[in-house]
This record gives C-alpha cells, sequence and structure tokens, in this order.
C-alpha cells in the first residue's frame, strides 16, 4: 500500500467496446483487496454501443459514487478526444494520463499510444491494460504514486481471472507491456 | 472478519434476496435492474438453493408469478425497471389491497437522467398511488441490507414492499461484506379466503380502509425511521435526502464541514414518510431542503409549504439526475456558502451510441429504406432504436407501440382515402414482451402494414438475455420454446415469412412482396432472422466472414456513413474517400450492396 495516498479518484473515459468497464473493475478489486472503502459508477445500457463510455472510482473515505468536477486526482483517457469534454472533471495539479499517437498527444499529461503498443504485442483489444500498467508505472516515476503498486494490480489480475488461464496470460502480457513502455520512456 | 468483495447495487440486491431466503425471483430485463435476476441465478446455481429464477415473458406476468408466490407464503421478489412497472401497474395496484403472506419485495429500479429509459418518473411516486411503502437506498450496501428490511416490512403488516434503487444505486460498485446463508424450510400452502384474494368490490372497500390503517402503522415503524447523520447538532436548518443525493449530500456536508451547522438526513422509508418525523421537522426548523430523486415525494408529504424548499417550490431542478454538483451548488445556497467555481467544459461530447459493427438491424433497417422509401416508420424499445441514426426511424413510444402504431397511421391516412406505406420493427424479446396482443388487434382492425420483427435471438440491448424463443431459461438450464412464426400465425397474420437480413436484395425483395401483400390483404410479417454479434451464442452461429475494401471508384459522396452508419466504415477527410477499420470490420459483406458507385468490393477479389 502506498504510503502517501488515502484517498484518489481517478475518472475513467473511452469509447464503447474499448474495456472502460474492465480496467474499472480490475482498479476497484485491487481497492478492495487491499483494505479500502470503494466506490465506483460506471455507464450501461444504450451509451455501450459505441458511445462515450466513462466510470468513476472513488478510493478511500468517500460516499458518493461520483466525482464532482474538479476533483479527480487522475483522469485516464483511453480516447485522446474524450480529454476536452472531461478535463473539467481534473482537480488543479491531477494528472492526465492517456492513450493517443504521438501526433496527437496533448502537451500535459503521461500519454502513450496504447492502441499500437496493444498492436505490436499482437493484441488489439488491451489497449486498456497496456494504459492501466503505463499509469502505474509512470505515476510512480514522477513521484505521484497510484493507490497501488504494480504488484497489488498484477495481484488482482490472478484473482479475477482465475481459472481463464489464457486470457490471464494474455491480459498480464499488456499489462506488463505498459509497464516496459513507461520504464523506457516511451510516451508521446 | 466477513469478507469483503466488490458488488454492484444489483449484485447486492442479489445477494440480499439470497441472504434472506427469496424462493421465487421473477423479472425482465430493462436497464437498470437488468443485472439483479442473473446474480440471483449464479448464486442460486453455486449453492444448490431450491429457487424459482426466471425471466418472464414481461413485468406484468414476472409480477403476478411472484406474488403468488407470496400468497402461497413464500419470499419472493420481481424485478423490474421502472417502465417496467408500468406494465405491471394493473396487479401492482391490486395486490397493495390484498396484500401478501410470504414477504413480497417489487423491486423497481429508476433512471434519473434519464441514462437508458424513455422517462425518468418516480417510482415512489407510483408506490404512493398504488399505497405501497417503500425504501429508497442510497448505495449498493445498503440496496442490499434494505432487502431483509424490506421482507420484515412486508411480512410484519401483510404488505407489499418497494425497494427503489436508482441507476447510481445499481450500476454502482461498493466492497460489501458477505453474510452467511441460512436455508429456509419451503412450504407452500394456500389458505383459501376469497374475500381476500378473488375479493369482489364490496371487500375491495374493507381492503381499503385497512390498508389505510396499515400504512399508518407503517408510518411509525421504527426500523425504517429517517437517520440523523449528526443528532447532537443543534440547528436551525435541516436538509433531507434520500437515495443517491443521501450519498452526494453525506461526502459534501463533510468536505464543506457542515455538520455542525446543519441537521442532515436520510429518509429511508419515503412513503409513508413518518408522522413524528414530519411533526419534529416543522417544530425543530426553521428551513428545510429536501432533495431527491426524481418526484416530491418526500417534499409533498411535509405539509407547511411555508418551511419547505424543494422541487415544488423551484428550489431542486425539476428534471435531470441529482449531480453531485448540483447537490453541492443547492447546499451551498441553501446554507450561504459562497458559490462552487465552474469550469465549463472545454469540449464537446461527439462520439454518439450506433448500431454495432456487423449488426443484422442495420441491414435490416437499410433494406426497410430501400423497399419503402417514403414510408412511416414506427419502431420500438431495444438496440434499434438506434436505427433511427439510419432515418428508418420516425416513432418510438413504449414496450410493443410499433405496431399499435402502425395501425393507427394506417388508420388515419385511409380516412382521408390516402394509401401510406408503413412499416413497423420491434425486436424478438420486444415482439414476446407486448407484441402480440397489438399484432392480433391489427389483423381483426384490417390494417395494412409491413410488420418486420428483427429477430437476433437475444434481449441484446440489456445485455443478451434469453428470450422466449430460445429455450434456454435464467440459471442457464433448457426449458420449452416458442417459434415466433407460430406465434404470428396464432395472432393471424396471413403473411409471415423469414429472411435473413445479411442477403439484402433478397431480403429487399421480400420485404416488397410483403409490401405487395399487406396493400391488398392485410398485416404482412417478415421476421429478419440472424444473430447478435455480441453474443457468444451469435458469434458461435457465423456463417462465412467477408473481408471488404473501398476501391479507387470510391467518389467521397459519404453515402454510406450518412446511410449505412457502421462504424467499421470511417471518412478519409484529407483523402476525401470511405475507408474500412479493418479491426473493427466483422466481415458481414452487407456494405457490398450499399455504395451507389458499387466502390466496396470483396478483399482481394476481383470485384
Amino acid at each position: 500500500m502506498s504510503d502517501t495516498v488515502n484517498r484518489q479518484q481517478i475518472f475513467l473515459s473511452g469509447l464503447g467496446g474499448q474495456g472502460i468497464l474492465f480496467i474499472t473493475h480490475l482498479l476497484a478489486e485491487t481497492a478492495v483487496s487491499m483494505g479500502y472503502n470503494t466506490h465506483t459508477a460506471e455507464t450501461h445500457g444504450m451509451a455501450q454501443r459505441g458511445g462515450v463510455v466513462v466510470s468513476h472510482l472513488k478510493v478511500g473515505a468517500f460516499t458518493s459514487p461520483l466525482i464532482r468536477p474538479g476533483m479527480a486526482d487522475i483522469l485516464m483517457l483511453l480516447s485522446r478526444g474524450n480529454m476536452e469534454p472531461h478535463r473539467l472533471y481534473l482537480k488543479p495539479g491531477g494528472i492526465i494520463i492517456g492513450n493517443a499517437s504521438p501526433a496527437k498527444a496533448a502537451p500535459e499529461g503521461l500519454w502513450i499510444d496504447a492502441d499500437a503498443a496493444a498492436l505490436e504485442i499482437g493484441q488489439p483489444r488491451s489497449t486498456n491494460l497496456v494504459l492501466v500498467g503505463f499509469a502505474v508505472s509512470a505515476m510512480k516515476k514522477i513521484g505521484r504514486g497510484m493507490f497501488c503498486a504494480a504488484d497489488d494490480i498484477r495481484n488482482a489480475l490472478y484473482a479475477k481471472l482465475s481459472g481463464r488461464d489464457k486470457i490471464l496470460e494474455s491480459s498480464l502480457a499488456a499489462f506488463e507491456y505498459g509497464i516496459a513502455c513507461a520504464e523506457r520512456g516511451k510516451d508521446g | 472478519m466477513t469478507t469483503r468483495v466488490l458488488m454492484t447495487g444489483n449484485e447486492s440486491i442479489a445477494r440480499g434476496l439470497i441472504e434472506n431466503g427469496c424462493s421465487m425471483a421473477l423479472s425482465y430485463p430493462g436497464t437498470p435492474a437488468s443485472e439483479i435476476l442473473p446474480a440471483v441465478a449464479k448464486w442460486r446455481n453455486a449453492l444448490a438453493l431450491p429457487m424459482h429464477v426466471r425471466w418472464a415473458v414481461n413485468e406484468k406476468i414476472a409480477f403476478e408469478t411472484a406474488y403468488a408466490g407470496s400468497i402461497a407464503g413464500l419470499r419472493t421478489a420481481v424485478s423490474m425497471k421502472q417502465v417496467g412497472l408500468n406494465v405491471a401497474l394493473d396487479p401492482f395496484m391490486s395486490a397493495a389491497y390484498m396484500g401478501v403472506k410470504g414477504g413480497f419485495i417489487v423491486i423497481s429500479a429508476d433512471d434519473p437522467g434519464p441514462h437508458s429509459s424513455q422517462t425518468e418518473q418516480d417510482s415512489r411516486m407510483t408506490a404512493m398511488c398504488a399505497l405501497v411503502p417503500t425504501l429508497d437506498p442510497s448505495d449498493p450496501e445498503q440496496a442490499g441490507d434494505f432487502v431483509g428490511l424490506a421482507y420484515e416490512l412486508s411480512e410484519s403488516y401483510e404488505v407489499p414492499v418497494m425497494l427503489r434503487p436508482t441507476t447510481r444505486v445499481c450500476h454502482g460498485g461498493q466492497d460489501i461484506g458477505l453474510n452467511e446463508i441460512f436455508s429456509r424450510p419451503c412450504n407452500p400452502e394456500l389458505i383459501r379466503d376469497p374475500a381476500r384474494w378473488a375479493a369482489t368490490p364490496k371487500f375491495r372497500y374493507d381492503l381499503h380502509k385497512k390498508l389505510n390503517e396499515k400504512l399508518s402503522a407503517i408510518a411509525e415503524y421504527a426500523l425504517t425511521e429517517p437517520r440523523c447523520l449528526n443528532p447532537d447538532v443543534k440547528a436551525s436548518k435541516a436538509v433531507i435526502a434520500s437515495g443517491v443525493a443521501y450519498a452526494h449530500l453525506k461526502e459534501i456536508a463533510e468536505d464543506l464541514g457542515l455538520t455542525a451547522d446543519v441537521a442532515i438526513w436520510q429518509v429511508v422509508q419515503p412513503f409513508p414518510l413518518h408522522k413524528k418525523f414530519i411533526a419534529d421537522l416543522l417544530s425543530g426548523y426553521d428551513e428545510i431542503l429536501v432533495i431527491e430523486e426524481t418526484s416530491p415525494v418526500i417534499e409533498m408529504q411535509i405539509s407547511d409549504r411555508y418551511k419547505v424548499r424543494g422541487r415544488m417550490s423551484g428550489h431542486v431542478p425539476r428534471a435531470g439526475e441529482l449531480l453531485p454538483e448540483t447537490v453541492e451548488d443547492l447546499v451551498r445556497e441553501f446554507c450561504g456558502l459562497p458559490a462552487r467555481h465552474v469550469t465549463p467544459p472545454s469540449g464537446i461530447v461527439s462520439k454518439r451510441p450506433c448500431l454495432c459493427a456487423g449488426c443484422p438491424h442495420r441491414a435490416s433497417f437499410f433494406a426497410a429504406k430501400k423497399a419503402f422509401p417514403d414510408a412511416i416508420y414506427t419502431s420500438d424499445i431495444g438496440c434499434y432504436t438506434l436505427g433511427a441514426n439510419l432515418g428508418a426511424i420516425d416513432t418510438v413510444l413504449c414496450m410493443g407501440a410499433s405496431i399499435g402504431q402502425a395501425s393507427g397511421f394506417y388508420h388515419a391516412f385511409s380516412l382521408a382515402g390516402k394509401h401510406k406505406d408503413v412499416v413497423a420493427t420491434i425486436g424478438d424479446s420486444t415482439f414476446f414482451h407486448s407484441g402480440t396482443a397489438p399484432l392480433m388487434d391489427a389483423v381483426i382492425q384490417d390494417s395494412r402494414f409491413v410488420l418486420v420483427i428483427l429477430d437476433n435471438f437475444t434481449t441484446a440491448m440489456t445485455g443478451n438475455q434469453p428470450t422466449p424463443a430460445c429455450g434456454i431459461d435464467a440459471c442457464g438450464s433448457d426449458m420449452p420454446k416458442l417459434a415466433i412464426e407460430d406465434v404470428v400465425k396464432g395472432c393471424g397474420a396471413g403473411f409471415c415469412r423469414v429472411g435473413n437480413p445479411y442477403d439484402l436484395p433478397d431480403f429487399i425483395s421480400l420485404l416488397k412482396e410483403a409490401g405487395s401483400y399487406a396493400k391488398e390483404r392485410g398485416v404482412a410479417v417478415v421476421i429478419a432472422r440472424y444473430p447478435c454479434l455480441v453474443d457468444k451464442r451469435g458469434r458461435d452461429a457465423r456463417a462465412d466472414i467477408i473481408g471488404v475494401e473501398v476501391s479507387e471508384r470510391c467518389n467521397g459522396c459519404g453515402y454510406c456513413i450518412k446511410q449505412f452508419e457502421c462504424p467499421a466504415i470511417e471518412y478519409d477527410e484529407v483523402n476525401r474517400r470511405a475507408v474500412i477499420n479493418q479491426a473493427a470490420c466483422s466481415g458481414c459483406g452487407v456494405c457490398l450492396h450499399v455504395c451507389p458507385s458499387g466502390a466496396i468490393e470483396k478483399a482481394g477479389g476481383d470485384e
């Protein structure tokens, strides 16, 4: 468990089909396994059909499932186009972590071409886990830890996908590749 | 220490049903309530519990089935979305009078926003109208806890009890402790009492009086009394909230340091509101702010309007979800704090939902436009409502209305001596839910239109629950099944043909044939049959995958983008032409027939 973080609000934003729900659950299960009070809010129903999908993750002493504008510690973007509409959720000094090609990445924040990275490892549908691996590692690198360490997420992945060896293996590969990208400074 | 696991509100409600000995659980899928029943089924299977867990054909039947179990003395539950309660309103109103034996919970999930619904209606208001006591949980954990409370209340007073979560509770996730499961004896028994269970109007009058007495007592029921966050505070102002609005309020009040100055109350049972609470509010505070979704149910029960601010007074917005920032603004204003600093969004969300790549409904809608370019298109509730993006839908009202409305449009025009092509589209699950009665009606009214039943073997929009044609129950076991063709013929339609919308030219011909029949003889039904690609069963049943590409013949007219709207066909702004996003393409091959210039071709093929 991180020494400094006892409350963290993460706003996740992407498009239907990008796997926002999966990584929201993964991070939330990580938080629960670490003993944190945890709240999530997510989009279901018609909006999932290719529309904009957002999740709210609140770790620590909160009661509302939703993040108010200006309160998110982290804005995690699976789609570059969602930055402008959802930027307002970020608190002053909060961190943007996003997926975009180097040409499209914004000047502020930590960016990775997670789509390209996922293709490189032959898993075009694992953009989401590449981004999570990148996030936990890149934030540590700049001294702004997430509520959890890479090992905590790894353990949660094992628990979440136990008995589904093939998916577990590919999910771990994507997660580790995201970490490796952060370590060698591969960002926009 | 109990294990804490991440659960959604829907899973928590399901767990509550399991932990409290529910024997029969029924439902019809609808966002945001859809995941309750599958979670019940999951634990029923895992623990091998003796439970009847089923999707019903619609909410009314789900209600009546679960209610009968309660009359027989079992603990039962029915779950649905708020507009589903409209479908079940007839038995709901009546069951309140007759009451229950075993505990009976009506779970009606509201969707303020609305995120995925036709209305923002408040089920608590419907419960008030029906005289049914209602519990309003503020988070997933409370939603599960309130199941036990609802059963106690239901059995103590022999009344149905409504549990009313909202989208943020249903689809919120929270760390929740699991309690033990106790097995309960299942001893169904019908104690004959026709004056109650088959009451004639004379007896209904007595039942109504009895129900009023029960409600008076429930307005003093200790276990559901409003809860004060800061009972020691000396305050002239009070903020009252229920549901998720209370979860927002609590966090905001603590963030803003208001708990030393303002009394913060959670109303657990919005109807009937506790009598003593109302009296204490009015004698104890000078100003009262009520925050609740989405109707002023608590507010209107506080008789002295002078002190109360809420939706009726115009202080709280009368439409839309109460987001935490809205709650913060309300609380700041009420407590005389400076307004929140607001950052306007610097961009707009431009991506609208659309039908999936390879969705067979897209092909059906495109075919309908080709076959009947000037028709009135009535449609219905489901994924296929997104056919509106393709310009193939003029009206959507409620479950099953495509057929009744098609009938209505036909007769409206024929009154003026005009023939107008009318094409109704309805999904397979929706057809079973409420399409059969209007189809019978259309036959006997001699209405002339084409009905296209979009049969993708699943209830796709709400998460691919099985339909009555699937032969699989909610627990994954085999069950008897129905054939849509048989039902259509049984309803009296003289024309019923099945086609595959992926074979676009043939399917267009079939629709035209149906159109000719309809014009001369009566309702013509075409079943557009192809499985949903989101559903695993559908993917497994896939035939050939057809790779496509855009040739040099593309002149960038954008017809395919506007008229077909497949997420796998993108417009390359730089080169001004359509391109296939191969990662998104499902290989359905339907677009081969779409381009007016014939520029979409089989990949690697010679044409």
